[in-house]
C-alpha cells in the first residue's frame, strides 16, 4: 500500500508519524479490545455456565485494561480523542493488534491455546511495564500483573486438563497448538518460549516443529478475521453515531 | 451556597458500590481524595479496582449526583490508576460489613471462613463467581454456599 492511500484513511493510521509511546499503548489497547471481543463471543454458548462465566469475567478484565489505555493515549495525544474514538472509529488498517487474538474462537480447544498464548505473553508485558516511567502506564500494568496472574491459572490449567485429558480432547488441543502456532513469532520472546514450553509438556502436548510464521499486526497488516469482527463491534456506533442512553 | 468542605467529603464518602451495596466507596479504599481548589472548584479522585469492573462508571455518576446534591456544581471526578488499588485497600470496617453481609472478605485463599458457620473448610466451586471480585464457594461444613472477594 502506498503512503499516500494511507494517508487517506479516516483518524490517520497508527503507522504514520504517531508517537511511539502513544503507539505503544494504542496497540496494547488494541491486542486487548479485539481479544475481550473474542472472548465476549463465548457468552451464552460456553461449554457449561461456571466456563461461560469465567470467559466473560476474563473478556471484561481485557475490556477494562483497553479503556484504560485508550483514555490515556488520547491524553497524552492531546487531540482529543476519546477510548470510543479509538475503538469504534478506526479501520481495520489502523489496528495494530496481535494477530493471534483476532483469530477466531474455534472449539473450546482453540479457544483456551489462544489464552495461554497471550497470557503468557501479558504476564512478561506487564511485569515490564510494571516499572515504566510513565506512571499512569505502571498503574495500569500493575493492576493488570494481579489479573493475568487469574488469567493463567484459569488457561494453563484447562490446557493441561484437555491436553492430558481424553484422546479426544488431546487431539483437538494438540491441533489447536499446530493451527495457532505459527502466530506466535509476534509474542514470542525467551521468557515466553521458556515459559510455553513447560505449559506445553505439563499438558501432554508436542511443540510444533519450525512453521511458517504469520506476522504485520503491528503494522496493520491483519487476517481476514479482523474486519469481520470489527463490522460486528462498530456497526452501531457507525450506524448511530454519537448515541448514548 | 457556603458549603464545608466535610459535609461534601462525608457525602462524597456515603456513595455506595452498585454490586455490593452494603460497602461505600470509602470501605472499599477507592475513594483517594476530596479536595477543593483555590478558585472553588471541588476534585474528587478515585481509583479503580479491577480493570473490567463495570461498577467504576456509575461510581462516577453517583459521585457526580451527590456533588450536585450537595450544591457543588464545578467540581471534577478524576480516575487515577497510580498506586494500583488492591483488596488490601479495604478497611476493616468494609471487611467486617462484607462477612456480615455473607462475603467471605479477602483473605489468603487458605484463611477463608465460612461467614455463615465460621467453619475453615470451604470449597471452591467456581473461580470466577457473579461479579469479577468474587469467587464461588460451598462450605463443607454447614452446606452453605457464598462469595468469597478474592484477594488481589
Amino acid at each position: 500500500m502506498s503512503d499516500q492511500v494511507v494517508s487517506g484513511a479516516p483518524q490517520g493510521t497508527p503507522s504514520v508519524g504517531m508517537d511511539p509511546n502513544i503507539r505503544e499503548l494504542v496497540a496494547n489497547g488494541d491486542d486487548n479490545l479485539v481479544l475481550a471481543q473474542r472472548l465476549g463471543e463465548w457468552i451464552s454458548h460456553a461449554p457449561d455456565l461456571e466456563l461461560d462465566i469465567a470467559l466473560g469475567n476474563i473478556a471484561l478484565d481485557h475490556l477494562g485494561v483497553a479503556r484504560s489505555l485508550y483514555t490515556h493515549a488520547g491524553g497524552l495525544e492531546g487531540r482529543g480523542r476519546t477510548e470510543d474514538d479509538f475503538a469504534m472509529r478506526r479501520t481495520e488498517r489502523d489496528f495494530v493488534n496481535l494477530l493471534l487474538v483476532e483469530q477466531p474462537n474455534g472449539d473450546f480447544a482453540h479457544t483456551i491455546v489462544r489464552q495461554v498464548f497471550f497470557d503468557v505473553y501479558q504476564r512478561e508485558l506487564w511485569k515490564g511495564l510494571a516499572s515504566s516511567e510513565d506512571e499512569t502506564l505502571a498503574g495500569i500494568a500493575s493492576r493488570a500483573t494481579r489479573e493475568n496472574a487469574y488469567h493463567l491459572e484459569f488457561s494453563s490449567s484447562w490446557l493441561t486438563r484437555l491436553g492430558d485429558g481424553t484422546e479426544e480432547s488431546h487431539l483437538r488441543t494438540q491441533s489447536a497448538v499446530d493451527d495457532l502456532w505459527r502466530f506466535t513469532a509476534e509474542l514470542s520472546s525467551e521468557e515466553w518460549t521458556r515459559g510455553i514450553d513447560v505449559m506445553l509438556a505439563e499438558a501432554t502436548l508436542e511443540k510444533p516443529d519450525d512453521v511458517y510464521q504469520r506476522t504485520g499486526g503491528r503494522d496493520g497488516y491483519h487476517t481476514e478475521h479482523l474486519g469481520h469482527l470489527l463490522a460486528e463491534m462498530q456497526w452501531m456506533d457507525r450506524s448511530y453515531p454519537e448515541m448514548t442512553w | 451556597m457556603v458549603t464545608v468542605l466535610t459535609d461534601i467529603r462525608s457525602a462524597v464518602a456515603s456513595v455506595v458500590d452498585p454490586e455490593i451495596p452494603v460497602l461505600t466507596i470509602e470501605d472499599l479504599g477507592i475513594l483517594r481524595a476530596v479536595e477543593t481548589g483555590a478558585t472553588g472548584g471541588t476534585t474528587v479522585i478515585i481509583t479503580p479496582t479491577y480493570s473490567g469492573c463495570p461498577a467504576m462508571r456509575q461510581i462516577e455518576d453517583d459521585i457526580a449526583s451527590v456533588l450536585r446534591a450537595e450544591g457543588v456544581d464545578d467540581f471534577e471526578v478524576i480516575v487515577s490508576h497510580n498506586p494500583a488499588w488492591s483488596t488490601d485497600w479495604i478497611t476493616e470496617q468494609g471487611h467486617r460489613k462484607l462477612a456480615e453481609f455473607g462475603i467471605a472478605p479477602p483473605t489468603p485463599f487458605a484463611e477463608v471462613l465460612c461467614p455463615r458457620c465460621q467453619s475453615g473448610e470451604p470449597r471452591m466451586v467456581s473461580r470466577f463467581g457473579s461479579t469479577a471480585c468474587k469467587a464461588l464457594m460451598v462450605c463443607a461444613s454447614c452446606g452453605e454456599p457464598f462469595d468469597y472477594f478474592k484477594q488481589f
